[in-house]
Order: structure tokens, then C-alpha cells, then sequence
């Protein structure tokens, strides 16, 4: 297919070429036919869509008015898109759609699973249109196929891009609220853990505890980990690591509120649990906390 | 750079003020042995802050000292230990057993005080 522009014949080669960036008008011309054919036939071929996606058992988490109301603006895009051939009013229509339906849990495959089905409803409807004329069906269908394709990679990719989006915003979230080092005495820390420790966050924690302990003075830290479910080798590693860099900056770390598996992870790690102060719960290291300060907690009078 | 030995009170006070050779820290571990007992000191302390990397042969000659100065009746305090050089010390497995170790200079001071009061 090669086309020699300086060649006297290239004009006329051109002419054989449908579908070509020089000669797009006999294609837009198709695209025009099938854009007046899926508007006309709109209310019957959007009840079809809809049918199919209950079929198929996608968007349960939807009711059916709601997936009507969905498919009907999905189905008025798609149109859209096909007959104007930007794709900017699909993204932004995409984005909305995922912003409104991730909360709902609806899953990536249901999205690709309905667009592909409209996909394919339409294409049912081309080729009912035109069974009996086969050169202008394959044209139609050159026309549509390369459309339709982008379409439904645009909506998927939308899709796609704000479930990522919402992940990275919570993760970012919860690392911002998931390491407060707090001071409930003169020269006493705690650090409440809770939640999953990855190597990232356990880094994280680490360097807050040991800034804390330097700008609050603190002698004794009393690490939390009632909240953590599990710990790999790694991080329970790790958080023998901090328990020896805060002795050296000359603070005593008690850890409270190991859990059995916690336990279990730690003893086979081999870790020498001389150098580990443990507690039972929180209460009881606040309190041992308290005795290497050198308080003496009293009850002043009988509380009512 | 030889480092500076100050008698403060019962206490010796050796602050590092930069990164020391492995010579300069073996005259400082002499130098604080001999001085100790000729001062007739009860405590020791060795003041890191000014250095932003503690290799494993700085870190053993601390313990050294640490250890010589017990056997020669005091004891050894290491203060102003970075909280990054203090987690770097961690991951290289220097971790200063059995080395007393404090926030700064004026708690390395308290612990001492408080050692010999209670030992008085």
C-alpha cells in the first residue's frame, strides 16, 4: 500500500482510497446514516441495552430505573461521540459516572461489560439494517468498529483512572492520620498504632517517633499496637529496629497490646525479647510508664 | 582533632565537635581511661551530637570506652545521639548494648547524678 505523493497517478489512487485521512468523506457520510439510525431508533434499541444488562446480571447494586436513567445517558454520549468524533464529553461524562457509581461498589468488569454490550447492540441493529446490502454493512461496520472500539476503551479507562484515583487519595489519607505521636505526660509518648503496617509506613513511624522523642524530651514511649492485626517478619523487624534507635537517643519504649499472631511473628523472627518491654494493654504501660517517671497516680477524692 | 576532656563536678565531659578518625577516637578512648580515675570521677559522658555518622568502628570504641571506664569504677553515659544516625546505627546492627545512652548533654548529666545518689 505504498503511495508515492510526487507519482502523476496519485490522485487517482487516492480516489480508490475510502477511509484515508485525505479523503474521510464518503466514511463520515456513513457515520452520518449511522448516527440518524441510532437516534431514530433510540427508545427501542436503549430498552434492548437495558434488558441485556439485567440479563447479564451487571450493575446489580443498581435498580432498574436507575440503570434505564444510567443507560439512556450512556446511550445519548455514545451517539454523541460517534457522531462528533471528540471524546472529551465521553471522558468527562465517564468520570462522572464512575465518581457516582465506585461508592455503590459497581466493578470494573460490569463497566467494560456494558459498554461492550451496547457495543454489540448496536451492531445487531447494523446488521439487521443492512442484511441484504453485504458491501455497505462491511463499510458501515469500518466506519463504527474503529469508534465503538475507542469508546469503549475511553469509558473503561475513565473508569479505570478514578477507582486509582480514590485508592491513592485514601491511602494518602490514611497515612497522613495513621501515625500521631502524642504526649500524655512530661516526657511520656504514646504512639497508637492501628491498622496495616507496610514497610513504607513502618519507615514513616519510625522517623515521627524519633523527631517526637527529640522535641518533646521524652524519656518513655509507649508504642500501641493493639489496633495492628498482623505483622510480617519485616516490619516486626522494623519495629525492633525503632525500639533500639529510641533507647539510644536515650528513651525507653514499651510496646502494649501484642496480639497472639503479633506474638507468634516476633518469637520467629528470633528476636531477643529481653531488649523488648512489653505490656498487656495500653493501661497497664501507661501505668509502668508512669513508675519509670517516677508519678505516682492517686485518686484525690471518691469520684461520683 | 583531639577532643576536648572537661571535668564538670564528679563527671567527665567529652564532646566530639567533628568526624573523627580512627586514630583520634582511639587517643579519646586512652585519654578518657587514664583521666578517669586520676580525677577521680564518677561518671563519663561523651557528647555525639555534632556527628551526623556513627560507623561500626566508632561505635565500638564508645562501647569500649564504656566498658574500660566500668571496670575502672564509673560509668559512661553517649548523649546527643541523632534520631537518623540512631536508626542508621540500628540497621547496621551497632546497636551500643549495654551503653547508657541519653537525649542530650543535660540528661546525660541527670542519669549520672541520679546513678551516684542512688549508689551513695
Amino acid at each position: 500500500m505504498t503511495r508515492i505523493d510526487t507519482s502523476p497517478d496519485s490522485a487517482q489512487v487516492q480516489d480508490e482510497y475510502i477511509g484515508t485521512a485525505e479523503n474521510t468523506r464518503p466514511a463520515s457520510v456513513l457515520l452520518r446514516e449511522l448516527v440518524a439510525h441510532l437516534r431514530d431508533n433510540r427508545t427501542q434499541l436503549r430498552e434492548e441495552w437495558a434488558r441485556r444488562i439485567t440479563e447479564a446480571k451487571l450493575l446489580t447494586a443498581m435498580t432498574k430505573d436507575e440503570i434505564f436513567a444510567e443507560a439512556t445517558s450512556v446511550y445519548d454520549n455514545y451517539v454523541e461521540a460517534l457522531e462528533t468524533g471528540t471524546f472529551e464529553a465521553l471522558q468527562a461524562y465517564a468520570r462522572n459516572l464512575s465518581e457516582r457509581i465506585i461508592p455503590r461498589g459497581v466493578e470494573t468488569h460490569e463497566v467494560v461489560g456494558i459498554v461492550l454490550l451496547l457495543r454489540d447492540v448496536l451492531a445487531r441493529s447494523l446488521f439487521a439494517k443492512y442484511q441484504t446490502d453485504f458491501t455497505k454493512l462491511n463499510r458501515i461496520l469500518d466506519a463504527y468498529e474503529p469508534a465503538a472500539n475507542r469508546i469503549a476503551n475511553t469509558v473503561a479507562v475513565g473508569f479505570v483512572q478514578e477507582r486509582e484515583r480514590i485508592i491513592r487519595e485514601q491511602q494518602e489519607a490514611i497515612r497522613e492520620l495513621s501515625t500521631p505521636v502524642l504526649q500524655v505526660r512530661e516526657r511520656l509518648l504514646i504512639l497508637p498504632i492501628i491498622g496495616v503496617i507496610d514497610p513504607h509506613r513502618a519507615r514513616q513511624l519510625t522517623e515521627q517517633l524519633l523527631r517526637g522523642i527529640r522535641t518533646n524530651r521524652a524519656k518513655v514511649v509507649v508504642i500501641d499496637i493493639t489496633g495492628v492485626a498482623a505483622m510480617d517478619a519485616t516490619v516486626a523487624n522494623h519495629l525492633v529496629q525503632t525500639v533500639e534507635a529510641s533507647r539510644l537517643l536515650g528513651a525507653t519504649v514499651i510496646v502494649t497490646g501484642l496480639s497472639p499472631e503479633i506474638a507468634q511473628t516476633i518469637v520467629n523472627i528470633g528476636v531477643d525479647l529481653g531488649k523488648m518491654n512489653t505490656v498487656g494493654d495500653l493501661q497497664g504501660g501507661i501505668e509502668q510508664a508512669e513508675r519509670l517517671l517516677g508519678y505516682k497516680v492517686v485518686q484525690f477524692a471518691e469520684g461520683s | 582533632m583531639e577532643v576536648p576532656i572537661l571535668k564538670q563536678g564528679d563527671f567527665l565531659i567529652a564532646t566530639i565537635q567533628a568526624a573523627l578518625t580512627d586514630a583520634d577516637l582511639l587517643h579519646l578512648r586512652t585519654a578518657l581511661v587514664q583521666q578517669v580515675v586520676r580525677c577521680r570521677s564518677r561518671g563519663v559522658i561523651v557528647d555525639v551530637t555534632s556527628l551526623d555518622v556513627m560507623d561500626s568502628f566508632a561505635s565500638r570504641t564508645l562501647r569500649e570506652v564504656a566498658q574500660m571506664i566500668r571496670l575502672r569504677g564509673a560509668e559512661t553515659v553517649i548523649v546527643g545521639i541523632q534520631p537518623e544516625v540512631a536508626f542508621a546505627m540500628v540497621q547496621l546492627g551497632l546497636k551500643l548494648e549495654d551503653v547508657a545512652t541519653a537525649l542530650d548533654l543535660e540528661e546525660g548529666l541527670a542519669h549520672l547524678s541520679q546513678r551516684s545518689r542512688s549508689s551513695a
